[in-house]
């Protein structure tokens, strides 16, 4: 592993990022305008608006940030860009890690608009500091990227690739308590839902928004962390030097 | 040509070493026991019909392809070796650059990863004649340029061993005579360049040719002594003639 490499693997992450300003367009202006829409679908129900908002605030990035990975990485293999900087002295984790870096500031910058958007201008309320849904919303961004620079090896074409979003992302939503609340789910889709990581993130979310600062919300952070560890560890393990 | 290129062996021991190679792509067995040597500061031509596995023993040699069976060495080093990465080179068919990067871009990150020095970058832009598309993103460039630009980054480093697979196709007269022009020069310079091609004209460049067939090689010799051998004065009829005498 060499910082040299990793930061120019991020610098240059984020030059592709910035030469696309359409995506850039998409990525900063479709959270806080799903977050104006769900403030308006729920006009009656103002108590149902407070409770989604800072969790989608926090989420929002997750999903975003999983799918342009795993585009950007089929890309990477199947342009043939991947083979060559395997054939280079570049260490797997530069790779992994440059990426992250790139989409982790992405991430901070969508999620601080997103929040600007919805806690200033749209009365998002929470009664923890709105820095740590932001800081939250980065974590799970970086956990949506790992999660996509892992998947990604299982597809072969980009619309296989865009399939994983409703097949891996969606059923983790559903049964994160965003709908329908954990306590309110049949016994076997809660336990299901104990495992997934996603459950998680989306719980540190409300306890922040609550003002819970304690022990469960440690256990969040500290499962979020160790699936992005484990992500990026199984994403390396994709990345191959040698292919058939 | 220069009459010294033709002794091929002449600088000692070969750059490359392939004994019994064994490989299995798609399920189908596309090289079944190659052996060969490829000498050291010479340009060697992997000449062949496409299918003819080429590609594959290229993949080999460069240490990114699963292999069954056998080994390659690469300068006395079991190829893949994390050693070696610093000293080959290698472009692929398709241009792996990326699309939405401009030339300089593209080079400046894969001369970082390199270790490459920033003036370095200057000048394999002016070797592969790109110039004027410095600042022109990669997607928008020709094929040829496309490939040029790869091609570049292969040579950022200045790597001992130089693979190039199908380097000059859809180039014009002038620029691919230029490449083979710097092929040689590096060769000169004793670097150890092996580049597959499926044109005659290129194929005549070369110091030193293997011609492969349906996964097998068919004939190792430089260009001259293929056509006395087969008494033919253009290189298409020596490989029909070579061809024929394999197939009959």
């Amino acid at each position: 592993m060499s910082p040299r490499i990793t930061l120019a693997t991020a610098v240059r992450v984020g030059a592709q990022l910035r030469r696309d300003h359409r995506t850039l367009a998409l990525i900063f202006v479709v959270p806080p305008a799903l977050l104006a829409l769900i403030k308006w679908l729920l006009d009656n129900d103002p108590g149902s608006f407070a409770r989604l908002g800072p969790p989608l605030i926090g989420l929002f990035p997750l999903v975003i940030m999983f799918l342009i990975t795993s585009i950007a990485m089929l890309r990477e293999r199947t342009t043939g860009t991947l083979e060559r900087l395997m054939a280079m002295p570049l260490a797997k984790l530069d790779l992994l890690l440059g990426y992250g870096i790139a989409f982790a500031g992405l991430a901070a910058l969508q999620a601080s608009i997103t929040a600007a958007v919805g806690f200033g201008l749209l009365g998002v309320e929470s009664d923890g500091p709105a820095w740590a849904v932001v800081l939250l919303a980065i974590g799970n961004a970086v956990l949506g990227m790992a999660l996509g620079l892992f998947l990604n090896a299982f597809a072969q074409t980009e619309f296989q690739a865009v399939q994983f979003m409703p097949a891996v992302i969606l059923p983790q939503l559903f049964l994160a308590g965003l709908f329908v609340p954990r306590e309110a789910m049949p016994d076997a889709l809660q336990t299901i839902s104990d495992v997934l990581p996603f459950t998680y993130a989306y719980d540190g979310l409300v306890k922040v928004a609550a003002d819970e600062i304690g022990g469960r919300l440690w256990l969040d952070v500290a499962v979020v962390v160790g699936c992005i560890a484990l992500a990026l560890a199984l994403g390396a393990l994709t990345l191959r030097r040698r292919t058939p | 040509m220069n009459s010294t290129r033709g002794e091929f062996y002449g600088s000692g021991e070969p750059a490359i070493v392939v004994r019994d190679l064994d490989v299995v792509r798609g399920g189908k067995r596309v090289l079944p026991g190659v052996s060969l040597d490829i000498g050291r500061g010479v340009v060697t031509g992997l000449v062949g019909p496409s299918g003819s596995g080429k590609t594959t023993l290229i993949r080999s040699i460069v240490g990114v392809q699963i292999v069954r069976g056998g080994t390659v060495t690469v300068f006395g080093l079991p190829a893949g070796s994390p050693q070696l990465r610093s000293r080959i080179g290698y472009v692929t068919q398709a241009p792996s650059v990326y699309g939405d990067l401009t030339v300089r871009e593209n080079l400046d990150y894969f001369a970082r990863v390199l270790g490459v020095s920033r003036e370095r970058v200057a000048e394999v832009i002016r070797t592969v004649n790109l110039d004027a598309e410095t600042h022109q993103p990669v997607g928008t460039l020709s094929g040829g340029q496309r490939s040029r630009a790869s091609l570049a980054v292969a040579l950022l480093n200045d790597p001992e061993l130089v693979v190039l697979d199908e380097p000059t196709v859809g180039l014009d007269p002038v620029l691919r005579r230029d490449l083979w022009a710097t092929f040689h020069g590096l060769a000169e310079r004793g670097h150890t360049l092996l580049v597959s091609t499926h044109v005659m004209d290129e194929a005549a460049r070369c110091d030193q040719l293997v011609l492969m067939r349906e996964g097998g090689i068919v004939a190792v010799a430089p260009p001259r002594e293929l056509l006395e051998r087969t008494g033919t004065d253009d290189l298409e009829d020596a490989f029909l003639a070579i061809a024929e005498e394999e197939g009959s």
